[in-house]
């Protein structure tokens, strides 16, 4: 680093070097006086013999000067200047750049946090987790990783979790969590130290149910504990069983999905407090994932092949239980393979398409600089006629295109940082702890600056030939000649292709809104407007057996009570809610009963009488059930249009009729419902069955609470009139019933919301695809409009000489890059009708056959190519046959 | 080369450097004064050279440049090969008076 002091030290040298050149002067001037000079004939013929001062002190400081890095200062000073004095041109090459960088560090970023960057843990790369051999499922049951932890002889130690919701009671204000039950081991084998208090570990298990303890994540800790150290040692209810709280993970541990954020930890044998499963059902399959750390030496073909002699036992020793036990080895981070492969498939093609868009940049880029090299190729013609060095000249271009890019990269990067913090603050659904924590990090910095450079280098290199082969004397005297060049070149076909990728995405993106804004007004067999729900699961609140009906009645009446609520109705679950089940079901006359000879797959809800009146799904024809449909009277159900349908041919002809269920029970049908959506906006009619709730009880428990449209029945209730209403209330009367009981309350249309993510996800993308591709053809059609106007403007001089009128000359200039913009909108905007047949799949009546996406689209284009020409076309216009003559 | 051969002899500031160079070649090396002063910044910088503030034999103010040791080292190098190159020049341009002949 000698280079610090020496530009401190500089200053000196290039001050004695004044002054002593300043003495040299005076001594020979006194010399010359001796000699009988006049002082001012002295000076003067010193001054002579001396030579250039200003030349010999520029070239006496050059010695000194660390030459490139100043010649490049000087270099960026200059093409500063220069950017300025065309703001157009730098904006839109910056922003067209911090676009397609900022989309490319976000890809990265998403990549580096999911694939990358490893989980917080020790030793990372050897914590392998199990997947079974033959699917890319992981559940193992808990006698089977018992006997994989035991038995095999590769890893330091097998640790087993699963997730589920519990109900948690903490004093105050009872909530539903999500909890991972884990091994006594978890803990320690990962390596990991408690943050506060301490872990539970494996000398804690002592069979079921033998461990009742708490480790709570640090971010729930934090957010709900208000980071209390006295928590330690506290005794919570989980669904309703004491469990104490041992200590707080620490901050950077997450659990080792890396989406997925637990709320706290429990021993893994509290299983069947928490649950309904018990431990030791050997074919029950419920632990989410198995992982550990190979042995220091031991590779994963050796530890697969390891694990699969421990299932050939297991297998071996219990046909009855178990199927095929093999297994494979991946990262535990996504879930091995079930997540990982799509989402390593789906990020690779996220990263090539984004890798286009910043190659179509540069190529836009680069005709921009080519358009701005012709433009100035009389400058460049003077300069190199002055003896400029060709070297020095592409110098200058580089350094402009390398501070177009860094100026492109940082707008970029900035934009790509909030866009990325947003994003990991971001929760899209709130009843799952789904985070993506995809904070850029150094790796991100740096990839971005370096695609920025290398994108700068690319687009900076288009106009060397050009400056090359310019020759200094042709040029000055006669300007730049226009030779016609090929039919079509490389560069139209490439632009061509951008406007069509470009109207495909803006016809798809606008096909997308307007299917989104139709399905809020779809027929979904149920009334949205004025319409609660309360959810929860009596288990998590301690009801079990025969207390379980007598309770979701007592809610039932409750709610009734509610002033101004107009309808109740009680389910298991309700359409597009969590937790909605099949049925397989049978023809009354079916003997093979099983699942693959099913006469259909219906959707099946538990619902108590007055659910339909309540939820608004209209009966066709027969009767809503009664309270007197119960254990003692025959099992009767309600089917939709679809269900009887597929079993009889027509809903007519259901009423009255039977089916069978698996377990060869007979349901009479004694009503028949309109058909709705269950679980999807998309698709197709399904069949659903409704039985009463007394017949089949469940704990799952929803209320369906309608309040009247007009709910200010006389009572004068004040909340009637508040936009919670009747939800405060609702939460008010269930907490009278039983405190202790969580309940989400939620308006009827925010399960949609988590279906409509999708379809919001999906147009949000292609929005943005559609504003990146405007912005790249903007500048594709601006880069090649400008340059053929520069190239032509001569031409256009001679033109407007003769008399030809401004249409005219606006076809002469611009009329290519329109017939490109046109032959790239109408391939665009066709492919972007057959494309909307995909996007039907995942929007809601996305159809290409609606007048105003077709209008919107045509127009969206029109105006691209209107801010695209503008510039060029102004300059056209403004073109002066008399000046340019001059000039010639 | 002939800078530091002058140095060589004695130390001398630009203006003494100038005079002893025009004087020893007997005014046939017309060159700008000013020249010196990049050849000189060249020397220090390759440390061949250094330079001192002083008062000279006329009472003046000035800086006065010494020869190094390592300058001495390249002055004799740049001679000898500047001697090997002079002759080589010499045997092509006269044959006769070759020493080898």
């Amino acid at each position: 680093m000698s280079w610090i002091p020496g530009i401190f030290r500089r200053r000196k040298l290039y001050d004695d070097l004044s002054e002593e050149m300043r003495l040299h002067i005076e001594e020979h001037v006194e010399q010359l006086k001796r000699e009988g000079l006049s002082p001012q004939e002295a000076e003067r013929q010193a001054r002579i013999s001396f030579g250039n001062l200003a030349v010999v002190e520029e070239r006496s400081r050059e010695v000194w000067q660390w030459p490139t890095l100043e010649s490049i200062f000087s270099d960026v000073r200059f093409a500063l200047r220069q950017l300025r004095r065309s703001p157009g041109f730098t904006i839109a090459a910056v922003l067209t750049l911090a676009l397609a960088i900022g989309a490319n560090a976000v890809v990265f970023s998403i990549l580096n946090a999911f694939l990358l960057r490893p989980l917080n843990v020790a030793r990372p790369e050897s914590l392998y987790q199990l997947q079974h051999g033959n699917e890319a499922s992981a559940y193992q049951s808990y006698p089977d990783y018992l006997d994989l932890r035991n038995r095999n002889r590769s890893f330091d130690s097998l640790v087993a979790y699963t997730g589920g919701e519990v109900g948690l009671d903490a004093g105050s204000d009872p909530t539903e969590v999500w909890v991972e039950e884990a091994s006594g081991n978890y803990f320690d084998a990962l390596g990991l130290q408690p943050y506060l208090g301490h872990f539970f570990h494996a000398v804690d298990e002592h069979g079921t149910n033998s461990a009742p303890y708490i480790v709570l994540s640090y971010e729930y800790w934090h957010t709900h504990f208000e980071d209390d150290r006295s928590v330690v040692g506290r005794v919570v209810q989980l669904n309703r069983h004491p469990f104490t709280i041992l200590g707080v993970a620490p901050p950077e541990f997450n659990g080792t999905l890396l989406f997925f954020n637990p709320t706290m930890w429990v021993p893994i044998v509290e299983h069947p407090a928490l649950g309904a499963n018990d431990l030791n059902t050997r074919g029950d399959r419920w632990v989410f994932e198995t992982l550990g750390y190979l042995k220091p030496g031991v590779t994963p073909a050796q530890a697969t092949i390891d694990l699969n002699s421990v299932g050939a036992y297991l297998e071996k020793t219990f046909p009855k239980d178990e199927s095929k036990m093999t297994f494979t080895l991946a990262r535990p981070g996504l879930y091995g393979d079930y997540l990982g492969k799509p989402v390593r498939a789906f990020m690779a093609g996220l990263m090539l398409l984004t890798g286009l868009i910043l190659l179509a940049a540069c190529a836009n880029l680069g005709s921009l600089f080519a358009a701005r090299a012709a433009d100035r190729s009389r400058e460049v013609a003077l300069r190199l006629a002055l003896g400029a060095t060709r070297t020095r000249i592409l110098r200058g271009l580089f350094t402009e295109a390398i501070l177009i890019s860094l100026a492109g990269g940082s707008v970029g990067i900035v934009g790509s940082v909030v866009l990325l913090r947003a994003l990991s603050a971001w929760r899209p659904f709130s009843s799952w702890p789904i985070h993506l924590s995809v904070n850029p990090d150094a790796n991100v910095y740096v990839v971005a600056v370096l695609l920025a450079v290398v994108s700068g280098l690319l687009f900076g290199a288009v106009p060397v030939r050009q400056v090359l082969r310019t020759n200094p004397y042709g040029v000055v005297k006669a300007g730049s000649s226009s030779r016609p060049g090929k039919w079509v070149s490389a560069r139209e076909v490439l632009l061509v292709v951008q406007i069509a990728i470009c109207a495909v995405l803006v016809t798809s993106s606008l096909v997308s809104v307007r299917g989104l804004m139709d399905s809020l007004h779809a027929k979904f067999g149920f009334d949205i407007e004025n319409t609660m729900l309360a959810e929860t699961d009596l288990s998590m609140a301690g009801y079990s057996g025969d207390r379980v009906v007598p309770m979701q009645k007592r809610m039932l009446h409750a709610m009734e009570g509610i002033p101004g609520v107009e309808a109740v109705g009680l389910a298991d679950a309700v359409p597009f809610a969590m937790g909605v089940n099949n049925v397989a079901v049978f023809a009354d006359n079916a003997a093979d009963l099983r699942p693959v000879k099913a006469s259909a797959h219906a959707y099946i809800f538990r619902i108590s009488p007055g659910y339909f009146r309540a939820a608004g799904t209209a009966l066709l024809s027969g009767r809503d059930f009664s309270w007197h449909d119960d254990k003692n009277s025959p099992l009767v159900a309600v089917v939709n249009g679809e269900f009887a349908r597929r079993l009889f041919g027509s809903p007519a002809s259901a009423l009255g009729r039977s089916y069978k269920m698996r377990d060869a029970t007979r349901i009479q049908i004694v009503g028949v419902s309109e058909d709705g959506k269950y679980n999807n906006l998309t698709e197709d009619p399904e069949p659903a069955v409704f039985v009463p709730m007394l017949q089949s009880p469940s704990v799952a428990t929803t209320l369906v609470v309608r309040a009247g449209p007009h709910a200010m029945n006389g009572a004068g209730n004040v909340s009637n009139n508040s936009p919670d209403f009747p939800g405060a209330a609702m939460r008010n009367t269930l907490r009278q019933l039983d405190p202790g009981m969580p309940v989400i309350i939620e308006s009827r249309a925010a399960p949609l919301a988590v279906t409509l993510f999708g379809p919001r996800m999906a147009t949000v993308a292609l929005g943005v695809l559609g504003v990146m591709g405007a912005m790249l053809s903007i500048t594709g059609i601006f880069g090649m409009a400008a340059y053929s106007v520069s190239k032509r403007l001569k031409e256009l001089g001679i033109r407007v000489a003769l008399g030809a009128q401004r249409r005219e000359v606006l076809q002469a200039a611009l009329g290519r890059a329109i017939q490109l913009l046109a032959i790239g909108s109408f391939a665009g905007l066709g492919l972007g009708l057959l494309a909307t047949r995909i996007l039907a799949f995942i929007v809601y009546q996305a159809t290409p056959r609606d007048p105003l996406t077709l209008g919107g689209a045509v127009l969206a284009m029109a105006l691209l190519g209107l801010v695209a020409t503008w510039i060029p076309a102004q300059r056209a216009m403004s073109v002066d046959p008399l000046v340019l003559l001059r000039e010639q | 080369m002939m800078i530091l051969e002058s140095l060589r002899r004695q130390p001398a500031h630009g203006y003494a450097l100038v005079q002893h160079i025009q004087q020893r070649s007997n005014n046939l090396l017309q060159v700008e004064e000013g020249s010196l002063y990049p050849a000189l910044q060249r020397l220090l910088k390759a440390k061949l050279v250094k330079a001192e503030w002083g008062v000279s034999s006329t009472n003046r103010r000035v800086r006065t440049y010494q020869i190094t040791a390592s300058g001495l080292r390249h002055l004799e190098q740049q001679i000898s090969s500047f001697e090997r190159m002079f002759e080589g020049v010499t045997l092509v341009l006269n044959p006769s008076k070759s020493p080898a002949s």
